[in-house]
C-alpha cells in the first residue's frame, strides 16, 4: 500500500509525519534540528529518500542538510561526520551554506543594489534560504530560492551553490524591495514539459520566467493590480505570495497575490482575477488538486494588517472551476475563535486516488484531508509554528 | 592548544559534545582560532562568522577571562591564560530578541 511523507518546517525545528495510504494512523518524528528555524524541506522527485532542508538562525546563519535515507539521518552535504575536512586538492570543505552572489563581469550584468525601505538603494545581503526545489530528473541537482532575492543552484547534491545570475541582472532589480517578510524568492516551479522553463515569484518584485534555463529572465506581470505601489500595474514590484500550477498543465498558473487570486493561461504573460467570492482575497498559500487541474485550493487571511482567518473560523476555500466560484471547507476545522496563519509553502497535496490535502498554521497544527478537502483532521495539534509543508507520496 | 568553548547549536552541527582544542599556527588572534576551527570542523564555516567578509555576524560574541573581545581586531593577540590553555575562547550566541 502506499504511503505519505510529510516533511514540516516549523520555527524551532523540523517534523516527520508518516502514515499509510489510509492516512489516519501517524508517526511523528522531530524535533530535527531543535532550536533552529526549518524554513524549508524537500524531498527529490526521482530519489524519495533525498530530501533537502533549509536550516536556518539569526545567531549563526544558513545551513544547508540533505538526507539520504527518508529523514532518519542527515548530514551538511561535503561534510559527514568522521571524513577529512579538506578535499583530495586540498581545498576546504564546508561550502554547503555558502551562498554567494555573482558579481562576476562573465555573466553580463553584475547588480549590486535594490530598492531598501527607505528609498535608497540597498546592497544585496544575504540572509536565509526559503524554498529548496529539487530538480525533477537529477537527485544531485537542486535550486535554492534566497533572500536578498537570488536563485542558486546546486548540481552536487548541495556541496556547492552558484548563483543564476541572469535573474538579478535583467534589468529590473533596483525596482525590487523587500516586503514585511523581507525580499525573498520563495516560488520556484519547475516546468515539466520543458526542462529550460523555470517560474519563480518574489515578494515585492513579482513573477519572471526563464525559457532558456536560467540564463535570461522576464517578468511576467501583467495583468496584477496592486494599489500599494505608486503604479498599481507596474512591470515590477508586486507582492507575490505563491504560485502553483498542475504539472501536466504547466502554462496554467494560479496565484495568491498579497491581496487578489490571480490565473494565468499562457505562462503568465497575462493575468486575470479569479478572487471570485471569496471572504477575503488576501492569502500566502495556493495549491492545485494532484489529478484534477481545475481544482484549486487557497486559505483566506482576514487582511494585510490582521494576518489571522477571517470572523475566527479557519476555512480552506476551494474551486472546482479554476477560480471565481469558491466553496468553503470547513469540515473537521475550528470554526469559532481561531486566529491562525498559513504561510506561503504551508500547504501541499499527496498524489494518492483520493487527492490528500495538507496545511500547516501559525498556531502549529498541521491538518490533513484525505478526500480532497471534504473533512479535516488534525494530524498534530502542537507543534512550534509552521513555516512549510510538503508532502511525498511513496510506494 | 587553544581551548574553545561553543554553543550549544553549534557543538550539535560540529558533533561534539564538550568543548574543542585546536592547534593554532603562529600568535594566537581571533582570526587564527577561527581558522583552525573551521579546518577541524568545516561545517561550521559561516555560522561563527561571514565566508566573504570573514567579519563576526551579529549575534556572536568572543569571552575570554571574564572579558568581551568580540570588538577587538581578529588579528590582536589573545590573552596568555588562552594561550597556556588555562582558560577557554567562549564562543557566545548573545542573548537577543524577546
Amino acid at each position: 500500500m502506499s504511503r505519505v511523507r510529510v516533511l514540516v518546517g516549523t520555527r524551532k525545528g523540523a517534523f516527520i509525519l508518516s502514515a499509510d495510504g489510509k492516512r489516519e494512523n501517524w508517526e511523528v518524528s522531530g524535533p530535527h534540528f531543535a532550536g533552529w528555524e526549518l524554513y524549508h524541506l524537500k524531498g527529490s522527485p526521482v530519489d524519495p529518500n533525498r530530501i533537502y532542508a533549509s536550516q536556518t538562525s539569526g545567531w549563526f546563519g544558513q545551513i544547508i542538510q540533505r538526507s539520504d535515507d527518508g529523514g532518519k539521518t542527515w548530514t551538511q552535504p561535503g561534510t559527514p561526520p568522521g571524513e577529512p575536512t579538506t578535499t583530495p586538492d586540498g581545498m576546504p570543505k564546508g561550502e554547503s551554506n555558502k551562498f554567494v552572489y555573482d558579481t562576476s563581469a562573465a555573466t553580463g550584468k553584475p547588480l549590486t543594489t535594490h530598492q531598501f525601505y527607505d528609498g535608497t538603494q540597498h546592497p544585496w545581503e544575504f540572509k536565509r534560504v526559503w524554498h529548496l526545489e529539487p530538480s525533477l530528473s537529477d537527485p544531485d541537482t537542486v535550486y535554492a530560492g534566497v533572500e536578498d532575492a537570488a536563485l542558486f543552484r546546486s548540481s552536487d547534491g548541495g556541496k556547492s551553490w552558484h548563483e543564476l545570475a541572469g535573474l538579478r541582472g535583467h534589468g529590473t532589480g533596483p525596482k525590487w524591495q523587500p516586503g514585511a517578510g523581507g525580499m525573498c524568492l520563495h516560488t520556484i516551479m519547475l516546468d515539466p514539459a520543458d526542462p529550460k522553463r523555470i517560474f519563480i515569484a518574489i515578494s515585492a518584485a513579482g513573477a519572471f520566467r526563464t525559457d532558456d534555463g536560467g540564463a535570461t529572465w522576464k517578468p511576467i506581470n501583467r495583468g496584477l493590480k496592486s494599489q500599494y505601489i505608486p503604479d498599481p500595474e507596474a512591470e515590477v514590484g508586486h507582492c507575490v505570495h505563491h504560485v502553483a500550477f498542475h504539472p501536466s498543465r504547466p502554462d496554467v498558473l494560479f496565484m495568491q497575490k498579497h491581496w487578489d487570486v490571480m490565473r494565468s493561461d499562457n505562462a503568465g504573460d497575462n493575468w486575470h482575477e479569479v478572487s471570485g467570492n471569496l471572504p477575503s482575497d488576501f492569502g500566502f498559500v495556493i495549491d492545485v488538486h494532484a489529478h484534477e487541474p481545475n481544482t484549486i485550493y487557497v486559505a483566506p487571511i482576514k487582511s494585510d494588517g490582521e494576518h489571522f482567518v477571517p470572523e475566527g473560523k479557519l476555512r480552506v476555500y476551494r474551486s472546482r472551476s479554476g477560480g471565481n466560484e469558491w466553496e468553503p471547507l470547513t469540515k473537521g476545522l475550528p470554526q469559532s475563535n481561531c486566529y491562525v496563519n498559513i504561510l506561503r509553502d504551508a500547504m501541499a497535496v499527496d498524489k494518492l486516488d483520493s487527492c490528500g490535502v495538507y496545511f500547516g498554521t501559525t498556531g502549529g497544527q498541521v491538518y490533513c484531508s484525505s478526500n480532497a478537502g471534504d473533512t479535516w483532521s488534525a494530524i498534530v495539534h502542537d507543534l512550534p509554528s509552521v513555516l512549510s509543508v510538503e508532502v511525498q507520496t511513496l510506494p | 592548544m587553544i581551548r574553545v568553548v561553543l554553543p550549544p547549536h553549534l557543538r550539535a552541527l560540529a558533533h561534539i559534545g564538550g568543548e574543542v582544542s585546536v592547534e593554532v599556527e603562529g600568535p594566537a588572534t581571533q582570526r587564527s582560532v577561527l581558522n583552525a576551527l573551521e579546518a577541524a570542523y568545516p561545517m561550521l564555516c559561516g555560522t561563527i562568522r561571514d565566508h566573504v567578509t570573514q567579519q563576526r555576524r551579529p549575534f556572536v560574541r568572543f569571552f575570554a577571562c571574564s572579558e568581551d573581545y568580540s570588538n577587538e581586531s581578529p588579528d590582536a593577540p589573545l590573552p596568555q591564560a588562552i594561550v597556556t590553555g588555562d582558560e577557554p575562547l567562549l564562543v557566545v550566541g548573545a542573548i537577543a530578541g524577546g
